[in-house]
C-alpha cells in the first residue's frame, strides 16, 4: 500500500483544495439557512468589494511567512498610503493629481518595507518587534501629519484612477477583485516559479542552507520586505479609493484577520511552505463569514466563535495533510473495514526508515 | 540494493582513472587545493596558525581533530563563508583572490561542500535542492521547472543511483533517511562537477547501516577522478576511505601521513594521547 498513491495524498497536493472545499462547504452552509441573501448574485458581489484589500494585504503577508518572518506592519501602511494617495488628490491640481498619489504611496510603502527589511536583516532585529515599533511609528506619523482628521475625497470617483482599480467592469464585477486575482496569479509564480521565491522557502526552510548554497540571505529578505510594502500601500489605495474617504486609523484590525486568513489557507508559521491559493480563498473565507452569519439569523456575536472554530478546522486539515498523516489514517481505516491480508513487503522504503 | 547496483561501475573506472594519470606522465595535473600558511585571527584569538595543506586530484584527505582544532573554521575558510587573516589559497591550480571569494565563487571553481545537516532545505521537493543557489531559468529568472526536474531524475538514477525506492524529484527531503540524504547532497556535488568535495562530519547521527551508505558515496567520488577532504570523528569511517590522514589540534596541523605509513590502530592510538595531552611522548 503505497501512501502517496491513495486518493487523500493525492487530493492533499492539489494546492489549496482543503479551503476551496471549506470555502464551497460554507455557501452551501449559507444558502441552506439563509437562501434569500445568498442565492442572489448581490452578496457575492460585495464579497468581491469588501475582500480585496485585505485580501491583497494577506497575499504579501503570505511570502513573508514562507521566508519564516512575520510583518506586523502593514496596517500602518495601509492608513500612511492612504493619507497620501488623499493628501496629494486634495492638494495637488491638475489631472494627474490621482496618478502622482498613487505613484508616491506605493513609494511610500516600499520605503517602509525597506527600512522594516533592513532592521531585520542587517541589524538582526527579530521582525516580530521590528515591524510592531514600524506599525506603532508609522500609525503615529500618519495621525500626525493627518492632524488625526479625516479626509474627503469624494471627486475621486470621477477620475480614470478609480475606474482603473475600483471602477465596475461591465457595471458589475469590482475591478479591486480583478486587481486582487492578478496580483494572486503574479506572487503564486514568483513563489513556485521563480528563483525569488526559491530563495524564501529555503530561507524560511533553513536560513543556514540558503546562505551555503549560495543565497544572499540578507539581500534576499530586504526585497521581501519592501515588496510586502509596496503590496500593503497597494491594499490601502484600494481601500481609499473605494471608499472615497481616507481615516487615520484605517487598516486597523486588519492584521487578525489577514493573518487568519494565511494560515487558513496552510501557509506554514515555522516558514518553508506557503500557499497562495490557500491565503486567496482563506480570505474570502474570512470575509464571508460576518456577512454569511449575520444573514443566518443569529445574533452576530456568534461571528468570532464561528471564525474560531473555522480556522482550527482549516489548519487541523492542513497539518494532517502537510504532515501526510491523512495518507496513513485512511490506510488505516481501510483496514479496519477491509479483512486482514499480509503485509506488504514491496514497499523498499520502509526498511530504511527502520534503519534511520 | 543501491550498493550492489553502483559496484560495478565503480570497479570499472578505478584503472581508467589510472591510466590517465600514467597518460599524463611527467606533467603533474595541479593539486586539486593548496593552502599557503593560511592563519585565521578571531580579534586576537588564532583559530588557525600557519596551515600549509595540500590535496591532490583525486586524493581523498581524512581531516581528524577533536572540537576546537579548527576544522569548522577551515571549512568555512575553504568554502568562502569567511575570509582568512593571512595567506594564499589555490583551487585547482588556480590562486584565488579571496577579497572576491564567496560560496557562489567556491562553486564556480568546483568546490563543493556536504554539511552534516545543512546541506538540504528539509521542507523542499528533492528538485529544487537540486538546483538551488544554480537554478536553470527562463529570462527574468523564471525556473524551468520541467528540465530541472529532468535532470534531477538523471543525477538520482545516475549518479546517487536511487532506484526502487519510493523517492522521487517530487519526494521532501523529510522522506529520505540521513544516509540517502548526504547522497542526494554528494550527488549534486559531482553533478555540478565538483573537483573537490568537502564532507563536513556527513555520518555523525547516523546508524551504522546509513554510515555505510555514506562512505560508498564516498567511493564514487574517488572512482569518478575527484578529490575530497573528508572531515569526521569516527577513526574507522575516515581510515577506510582516505588515501592520507591530516591530523589538526588546537588550530595547527600536527600530523600529515599517507595511509600506508600508519595503521588504524596507530592512528587510533596517536589520536587517544594526544586527546590525554601527552604529545611529548607519542610520535607518528
Amino acid at each position: 500500500m503505497n501512501p502517496r498513491r491513495s486518493l487523500f495524498s493525492i487530493l492533499g497536493r492539489i494546492e489549496g483544495l482543503p479551503v476551496v472545499g471549506v470555502l464551497l462547504l460554507l455557501y452551501a452552509a449559507f444558502i441552506v439557512t439563509a437562501p434569500t441573501v445568498f442565492t442572489h448574485p448581490l452578496i457575492y458581489m460585495s464579497f468581491l468589494q469588501t475582500v480585496p484589500p485585505w485580501l491583497v494585504l494577506g497575499l504579501g503577508l503570505t511570502l513573508v511567512i514562507t521566508a519564516g518572518e512575520i510583518d506586523l506592519s502593514f496596517p500602518a501602511i495601509v492608513a500612511l498610503s492612504g493619507f497620501i494617495f488623499a493628501y496629494v488628490f486634495k492638494h495637488v491640481p491638475g489631472p494627474w493629481a490621482p496618478w502622482l498619489g498613487i505613484i508616491l504611496a506605493l513609494a511610500a510603502g516600499a520605503l517602509v518595507g525597506w527600512v522594516n527589511g533592513l532592521l531585520v536583516a542587517k541589524v538582526g532585529v527579530p521582525s516580530i518587534m521590528a515591524t510592531l515599533a514600524a506599525q506603532f511609528f508609522w500609525y503615529g506619523i500618519t495621525i500626525l501629519i493627518a492632524n488625526g482628521l479625516q479626509l474627503d475625497i469624494a471627486a475621486v470617483e470621477k477620475t480614470a484612477a478609480h475606474q482603473l482599480l475600483t471602477g465596475r467592469i461591465f457595471g458589475v464585477i469590482p475591478a479591486q477583485a480583478v486587481w486582487a486575482a492578478g496580483l494572486a496569479v503574479l506572487l503564486w509564480f514568483i513563489l513556485n516559479r521563480h528563483t525569488f521565491g526559491e530563495a524564501i522557502m529555503f530561507i524560511g526552510d533553513n536560513a543556514n542552507v540558503a546562505r551555503v548554497m549560495g543565497i544572499d540571505v540578507e539581500a534576499t529578505k530586504i526585497r521581501l520586505f519592501t515588496l510586502m510594502g509596496i503590496i500593503a500601500a497597494f491594499g490601502g489605495l484600494l481601500l481609499t479609493i473605494e471608499i472615497n474617504v481616507f481615516f487615520p486609523n484605517q487598516g486597523q484590525g486588519f492584521l487578525l484577520w489577514t493573518m487568519a486568513a494565511v494560515f487558513i489557507g496552510g501557509t506554514l508559521i515555522s516558514g518553508g511552505r506557503g500557499s497562495i491559493v490557500g491565503t486567496f480563498f482563506g480570505a474570502y473565507i474570512i470575509g464571508s463569514l460576518q456577512a454569511g452569519v449575520v444573514a443566518t439569523g443569529v445574533t452576530s456575536y456568534w461571528v468570532q466563535s464561528v471564525m474560531g472554530v473555522i480556522i482550527i478546522a482549516a489548519v487541523v486539515i492542513n497539518v494532517l495533510i502537510g504532515d501526510g498523516r491523512i495518507g496513513p489514517a485512511s490506510a488505516r481505516i481501510r483496514k479496519w473495514i477491509l479483512p486482514a491480508r499480509t503485509p506488504s513487503v514491496a514497499d523498499g522504503k520502509m526498511d530504511d526508515a527502520e534503519g534511520n | 540494493m543501491t550498493k550492489k547496483r553502483s559496484d560495478p561501475p565503480n570497479k570499472v573506472r578505478v584503472p581508467e582513472a589510472g591510466r590517465s594519470e600514467a597518460r599524463r606522465g611527467t606533467v603533474s595535473p595541479p593539486n586539486a587545493l593548496e593552502m599557503i600558511h593560511v592563519e585565521k585571527y578571531f580579534g586576537l584569538v588564532c583559530a588557525l596558525k600557519d596551515i600549509n595543506l595540500t590535496v591532490g586530484k583525486n586524493e581523498i584527505v581524512g581531516l581528524i581533530g577533536d572540537n576546537g582544532a579548527g576544522k569548522s573554521t577551515m571549512v568555512k575558510i575553504l568554502t568562502g563563508v569567511f575570509p582568512p587573516t593571512s595567506g594564499e589559497l589555490n583551487i585547482a591550480g588556480q590562486k584565488v583572490n579571496l577579497g572576491a571569494y564567496n560560496v557562489k565563487r567556491a562553486h564556480a571553481l568546483g568546490l563543493e561542500t556536504v554539511y552534516q545537516d545543512k546541506s538540504l532545505g528539509e521542507k523542499q521537493p528533492l528538485w529544487r535542492n537540486f538546483f538551488i543557489g544554480r537554478e536553470i531559468c527562463y529570462p527574468l529568472g523564471f525556473i524551468n521547472v520541467r528540465k530541472e526536474k529532468e535532470i534531477a531524475n538523471e543525477i538520482m538514477v545516475k549518479t546517487i543511483g536511487f532506484r526502487g525506492v519510493g523517492i522521487t524529484v517530487d519526494s521532501n527531503v523529510t522522506k529520505l533517511s540521513g544516509g540517502e540524504r548526504q547522497g542526494v547532497a554528494i550527488g549534486r556535488a559531482m553533478h555540478f562537477e565538483a573537483e573537490l568535495i568537502i564532507l563536513d562530519e556527513p555520518t555523525v547521527a547516523l546508524s551504522l547501516k546509513e554510515v555505510r551508505k555514506v562512505l560508498n558515496f564516498v567511493h564514487k567520488i574517488k572512482s569518478a577522478g575527484k578529490a575530497c577532504i573528508y572531515i569526521s570523528h569516527n577513526l574507522a569511517d575516515v581510515y577506510e576511505i582516505s588515501d592520507r590522514f591530516v591530523i589538526m589540534d588546537r588550530g595547527k596541523i600536527v600530523a600529515d601521513k599517507p595511509k600506508r605509513e600508519i595503521s588504524l590502530k596507530a592512528l587510533d592510538d596517536f589520536m587517544l594521547e594526544y586527546a590525554h595531552g601527552r604529545m611529548d611522548e607519542v610520535s607518528l
